[in-house]
């Protein structure tokens, strides 16, 4: 079998998924996208979360506001990645709600759950690029998986994307993951994420691991993102110069319990003691 | 901690020792739902597939050889020893027949292939969890069970009985190359020998020896076991680096002993339907 009469075998194959999360994006309300709604993008409501007897989250309520982007500060083990697996439904909450653009995920049939997915886009903390697959084929993953572009189209917003993240396209997208660097690999991870022009991003510790000016240029490339594709972002991470660069609010987070949500001045300028503590 | 409390600690271990085998159990049989499921119905990945046929059955193809090799070379020198004394060094190819295809062609085979393939399965699929790129599939809506398991699953499901073949046929040329060169049996003697053993339980589909037959119902089986307890332990590797390495000891491990108990129950009931 060649590598075409292969390809299109597989794409055929792949079809049924396609169908059924078209179906339910169609129930949801329009062909491509779901609906932009007015106010938060995502509304967090007294979200209770426990493995065992350890209480992850007590209560967490927090909302974000279309086009801004809010970090979730907090040290290690409070619970801020488990936000992030909350919103994109890989968790479930004990008690609460989580409601993203308006439809709470964790109350919606799966198949709507892979539709609000579509919106989301996903920056894992060590890039979580797929290790057999090139540069090209990890940021082009989600189209070739989940539309019928042509192969020209896809490599064009693949080409897109690189250039969005300020890497070469022609010298990178045959790369393998384990050709490139922490920070390439970083980028590479964020071009996927946005290959399919989401509207909310999440980024989990997105410079955590790297040095002082790749950590520079990686602020700098979520700072533009805002701007260049209007997108709405929650960053996880615990650095928290970082944090206050790129962000319009700041949560913290203390075993389990929000201790301050707000603007990065009143964050300096708050007299809570947790907070001193952190920021000292 | 007073009596009943030190009564109760062990009771609790138990208890919760008990729970958690249960949990595996049911996860287990899940998983093997699921891939069933998804091996039946779309999305299908091609591609894995063919990938995966050829980490699994082209890649096993030269351990299975020397597997098969020096079984039928070995098994061909012990039986002569015995059987010199009695005058009945024809049968050597009785012996060697029988017990290749009937057991050790496909037990061997199955424990080669989960040493090789099935540690590979629970230690890429392990860092593929602990490097969060399961994560990354479910975060863009792609099934980690169909796009990892099920290609593997049936990949190892077609690539098992075409290597126990492979195996069977290597280790009655090797009980051959014995039989000829040590014990001055003739080939044709040797293989009309082979030929007798594997007739003497009857055919079916008018062609196809029983006793081949059986020992190519067993390797689907043991293909399965394979993949389910390498993908099992491979999806459910947490702890980093060290737990990648324990999923993989623990896939090898579990899916030996699975397939020796599968070997010893699928041989009760093929008798039963089979030969009885």
């Amino acid at each position: 079998m060649t590598r075409d009469s292969l390809d299109v075998w597989d794409s055929q194959m792949r079809k049924g998924l396609r169908e059924e999360v078209r179906k339910a994006l169609a129930d949801l309300g329009e062909e491509s996208r779901l609906p932009s709604v007015e106010g938060s993008v995502v509304e967090m409501e007294d979200l209770c979360l426990a493995f065992g007897d350890h209480a992850v989250l007590k209560g967490v309520s927090l909302d974000l506001h279309r086009g801004e982007t809010l970090s979730v500060l907090g040290g290690s083990g409070a619970g801020k990645s488990t936000i992030l697996r909350l919103i994109l439904g890989l968790l479930l909450p004990d008690s609460g709600e989580v409601r993203v653009e308006g439809h709470d995920i964790s109350n919606v049939p799966l198949t709507q759950v892979l539709a609000l997915r579509r919106n989301m886009g996903m920056v894992f903390q060590e890039a979580a690029l797929f290790d057999s697959l090139s540069v090209y084929d990890n940021v082009g993953f989600y189209l070739h998986e989940h539309t019928n572009l042509a192969e020209d189209e896809i490599g064009r917003r693949v080409r897109d994307s690189l250039d969005l993240v300020d890497l070469e396209p022609d010298q990178v997208m045959t790369l393998l993951p384990a050709e490139l660097s922490g920070g390439m690999k970083k980028r590479v991870g964020i071009a996927r994420a946005i290959v399919h022009r989401p509207r909310l991003l999440l980024y989990d510790e997105p410079t955590s691991g790297l040095d002082p000016i790749t950590t520079r240029t990686i602020n700098d490339l979520i700072l533009k993102l805002q701007t260049e594709l209007d997108v709405s972002s929650i960053v996880v991470t615990h650095d928290i110069r970082s944090a206050f660069h790129i962000s319009n609010r700041v949560a913290l987070l203390f075993e389990g319990v929000l201790v301050f949500v707000g603007g990065p001045e009143e964050m300096v300028a708050s007299e809570d003691e947790y907070v001193r503590e952190f920021l000292r | 901690m007073s009596l009943s409390e030190t009564a109760r600690t062990p009771l609790r271990y138990l208890n919760d020792t008990l729970k958690g085998w249960a949990l595996h159990t049911q996860e287990y049989f899940r998983l093997l739902g699921r891939s069933i499921h998804g091996s039946l119905s779309r999305p299908f990945y091609g591609r894995d597939l063919v990938v995966q046929m050829d980490a699994i059955g082209v890649g096993s193809i030269g351990i299975v050889i020397l597997t098969g090799l020096f079984t039928g070379m070995v098994l061909a020198l012990q039986s002569a020893v015995e059987m010199k004394q009695f005058g009945a060094t024809i049968y050597i190819g009785r012996l060697v027949g029988a017990s290749t295809v009937r057991e050790l062609g496909p037990v061997l085979t199955a424990l080669m292939v989960t040493g090789r393939a099935g540690s590979g399965m629970a230690a890429e699929l392990g860092a593929m969890k602990v490097t969060e790129q399961v994560d990354a599939l479910y975060t863009m809506s792609v099934d980690p069970v169909r796009k990892l398991v099920v290609p593997r699953f049936v990949a190892a499901i077609l690539c098992l009985p075409l290597l126990t073949i492979i195996t069977d046929v290597v280790a009655i040329l090797g009980g051959m190359l014995i039989a000829v060169v040590k014990l001055d049996l003739t080939i044709d003697l040797y293989m009309r020998s082979v030929y007798l053993t594997l007739a003497e339980t009857g055919f079916i589909f008018r062609y196809i020896p029983i006793d081949l037959f059986a020992g190519l119902v067993k390797p689907v089986f043991f293909g399965a076991i394979i993949a389910i307890t390498g993908c099992y332990f491979g999806l459910k590797t947490s702890g980093g680096t060290e737990g990648v390495g324990k999923a993989a000891t623990r896939a090898v491990v579990t899916s030996s002993i699975f397939i020796l108990a599968t070997d010893y129950f699928l041989t009760q009931v093929l008798i039963a339907l089979l030969i009885e």
